[in-house]
């Protein structure tokens, strides 16, 4: 009885909301029992390319199955895959406590994950260091480009975006110019433009015999885009900071320094977590971009693997599209329910 | 234990990681070039060429950089077991054979169409081999040269066979779906007008969609170049009830290229593939190349290098299209292996089947 009286009130309370409950379960009911036959009932689960040319009925798994190494780790040396893994897991249980606000040591993590633990990657992921062979970059690729690509853009960004920020709002002509004239610059400039540059354009510049990784010239075209964007949404939270904050620490004689990191940036950045994981997620999905360099990120690899002749089956396309899409909306996902978390923690929206 | 403490060994920790991090490496990185060998890479040795030649470079890289296709079934594509194959990629491991005697030591540059010129201009890869048609602009004023050709490729129709149309003169008044801005749609006039016979076009922005149009009937044929047209229809719902025409209505002869201005490298991939073809002419085979070294026909011998000094001629040693043809077999064999009738592509030899055997494979001897 009560969930009839709860039918009633909720979705049948009259005649326009009636009909839009029954408009929404026949969406439902053409939408799902076809895409769960295709994703599960009628899929091909076991097999190869030529069990998917017999059943064309659902999605090819097998697909996603056999190559799933290299949608993780590109063409990365299997003997060498450890460091990948030891990289990964060292990543995560840097950042596990990091976002815990209960954990202990704050600082001491900070300094582990933005200092240490990318000079640990570094060597672990391209080695050719004491003890460890050196792994090439043109060998990376899948899962593991996009994390080092959004990763690398997501730690340089951040300090530099506030840097950025803080330039453009300086009292001093020469350094507010200077960041003007950085932020309006790259974000004036697409980033496949960038990348293409940086990846085509620069060997043209350099001297002959000169030439640079072309990850990392992706890598520090992204940094320097992303840290644009960052810098004006710093600025937005900056903005909302009334004028009594700044005058109040200058009366207590606190120093710019004492009184941005003390004072301001706490509230500032409070503001603006919303806009910051919004560049995050952004930048997450743009890391599809360095395939037109050549960089086969996630996307990429699928695509890529796709042009296997023994895999190009009639369902192949929609199931690694499909398998694509599911990483990224888990790593898009968790980034936004952390960040909605993060909002409630800290009440920036003060709702007291 | 008090904070000094604490950061003072984090201080030394850091220290030595810093240590570590500036530390040079123990030897030769692995690339491409040297996933599938153990141990360090061996100094490459033989004649030294004069600075600032390609083979120079390379030499002195340790491996080579080619371009090739981002996927591009049968041509270059990455498999399933992390490795690129593919009739292009075969020819890259083919020129790395030659000029180290070990075909593993290339490192693929993948490119779009829009960037591969630029990348073989700035001197990114020494060897473009990417399903490019050799053209008289590219040829010239983008200065380029051509190796020659690898491929004789064409634009050709696909149809559905309940349509019962068996070649393209069956065309007339059909409804044709195809790529926008792309050489097709003008050869497709070209051949039509030259017949006297209808069509109308329906064109998509990209290959996908225009495939797909296909496949759900919107028209009644769809037009790329017979490679593509192989490859494609491997995707469609039931890729049996669809036929490959056999008239092909346009040139597209693909074949690797390298920067202009430099003779001896372009000998050096020119001749490569020449005696990839040559191995095939002779009957030198991955299996029988060493067995053929011992043979009595001179021809062979010259190519094998048991007899005379061509290698020397182009800056290698006198085995080199041995190597060549150990590492990756002959002409026919990279075909067969590719492309070829047992692949899941199945493109029949057609035009690059050998001169002898009513194709257009030929080339010049080794003398």
């Amino acid at each position: 009885m009560q969930s009839v009286k709860w039918l009633r009130k909720n979705l049948f309370s009259d005649v326009w909301n009636s009909a839009l409950t029954l408009f929404a379960l026949w969406v439902i009911y053409i939408s799902v029992p076809p895409l769960l036959d295709w994703a599960i009932f009628k899929a091909v689960w076991e097999g190869n390319g030529n069990t998917c040319r017999e059943i064309t009925s659902g999605a090819c798994w097998p697909f996603v199955k056999a190559n799933l190494g290299q949608f993780i780790y590109g063409r990365y040396p299997e003997s060498e895959l450890w460091r990948v893994n030891l990289t990964f897991v060292l990543g995560v249980a840097g950042l596990i406590p990091m976002l815990m606000p209960s954990a202990p040591a704050k600082k001491w993590n900070l300094i582990y994950l933005v200092v240490a633990y990318p000079l640990i990657a570094i060597v672990l992921l391209a080695g050719d260091r004491p003890g460890l062979v050196g792994v090439d970059t043109s060998l990376w690729g899948g899962l593991l480009v996009t994390l080092v690509v959004a990763v690398t853009g997501i730690v340089v960004s951040l300090p530099l975006g506030i840097l950025l920020a803080l330039g453009r709002r300086s009292d001093m002509p020469a350094i507010r110019m200077l960041s003007i004239a950085f932020i309006e610059f790259w974000r004036g400039v697409p980033l496949v433009t960038v990348l293409f540059m940086a990846s085509v354009m620069l060997p043209l510049f350099l001297p002959e015999g000169v030439s640079f990784d072309n990850l990392l010239r992706c890598l520090i075209g992204v940094a320097l885009f992303s840290s644009a964007y960052m810098a004006e949404v710093v600025r937005g939270g900056l903005q909302a900071i009334p004028r009594g904050q700044y005058e109040a620490a200058r009366a207590v004689g606190m120093s710019y320094w004492q009184t941005m990191g003390l004072i301001i940036l706490p509230q500032a950045l409070r503001h603006v977590i919303p806009g910051i994981v919004n560049t995050f997620i952004g930048l997450f999905k743009d890391t599809t971009l360095v395939l037109i360099v050549g960089i086969f990120d996630l996307l990429g690899q699928v695509r890529a693997q796709l042009s296997d002749p023994n895999w190009a089956v009639p369902e192949g396309a929609t199931t690694g599209y499909v398998f694509a899409a599911l990483v990224f909306w888990v790593f898009c996902f968790g980034m936004s329910r952390y960040s909605v978390f993060m909002e409630r923690r800290l009440n920036t929206d003060h709702r007291n | 234990m008090n904070n000094r403490l604490v950061a003072f060994l984090v201080g030394i920790v850091i220290g030595a990681a810093a240590l570590y991090f500036f530390l040079p490496g123990p030897g030769a990185p692995i690339t491409a070039a040297t996933v599938n060998t153990t141990g360090p890479a061996a100094k490459p040795a033989g004649p030294t060429a004069a600075a600032g030649s390609t083979l120079a470079t390379v030499r002195a890289r340790g491996y080579l950089q080619c371009g090739v296709s981002q996927g591009l079934p049968g041509f270059s594509n990455p498999n399933d077991k992390g490795e690129w194959s593919g009739i292009d990629v075969d020819f890259c491991k083919a020129v790395a054979a030659a000029v180290f005697g070990d075909a593993t030591k290339v490192k693929y540059r993948p490119l779009s169409a829009k960037d591969r010129f630029t990348a073989l201009q700035s001197g990114e890869i020494d060897l473009l081999s990417r399903n490019t048609t050799w053209s008289m602009s590219r040829d010239t004023s983008l200065g380029f040269d051509f190796a020659g050709v690898i491929y004789y490729d064409g634009q050709g129709f696909l149809v559905k066979k309940s349509t019962g149309i068996t070649s393209a003169a069956q065309l007339d008044g059909a409804t044709i779906c195809t790529q926008t801005g792309t050489t097709t749609e003008l050869n497709m006039a070209d051949y039509f007008r030259g017949q006297g016979m209808t069509y109308k076009v329906l064109a998509f922005e990209k290959n996908e969609e225009s495939l797909s149009a296909y496949d759900e009937g919107r028209c009644d044929a769809y037009t790329t170049d017979a490679s593509g047209l192989h490859a494609q229809k491997l995707i469609l719902k039931t890729p049996d009830e669809h036929l490959v025409l056999p008239e092909i209505i346009s040139k597209e002869p693909l074949g690797p290229l390298m920067r202009q201005g430099d003779a001896q490298w372009a000998d050096i991939v020119r001749w490569t593939l020449f005696a990839l073809i040559n191995a095939e002419d002779l009957g030198v085979t991955q299996g029988n190349v060493e067995l053929m070294r011992t043979s009595q026909s001179p021809d062979i011998r010259r190519l094998l290098g048991a007899e005379g000094a061509y290698g020397e001629a182009i800056g290698l040693k006198a085995e080199w299209a041995a190597d060549v043809i150990r590492a990756v077999g002959n002409y026919g064999e990279i075909y067969n292996r590719t492309v070829g009738p047992d692949t899941p592509l199945g493109i029949p030899r057609g035009l690059n089947a050998l001169w002898k055997n009513g194709g257009l494979m030929y080339a010049p001897p080794i003398r």
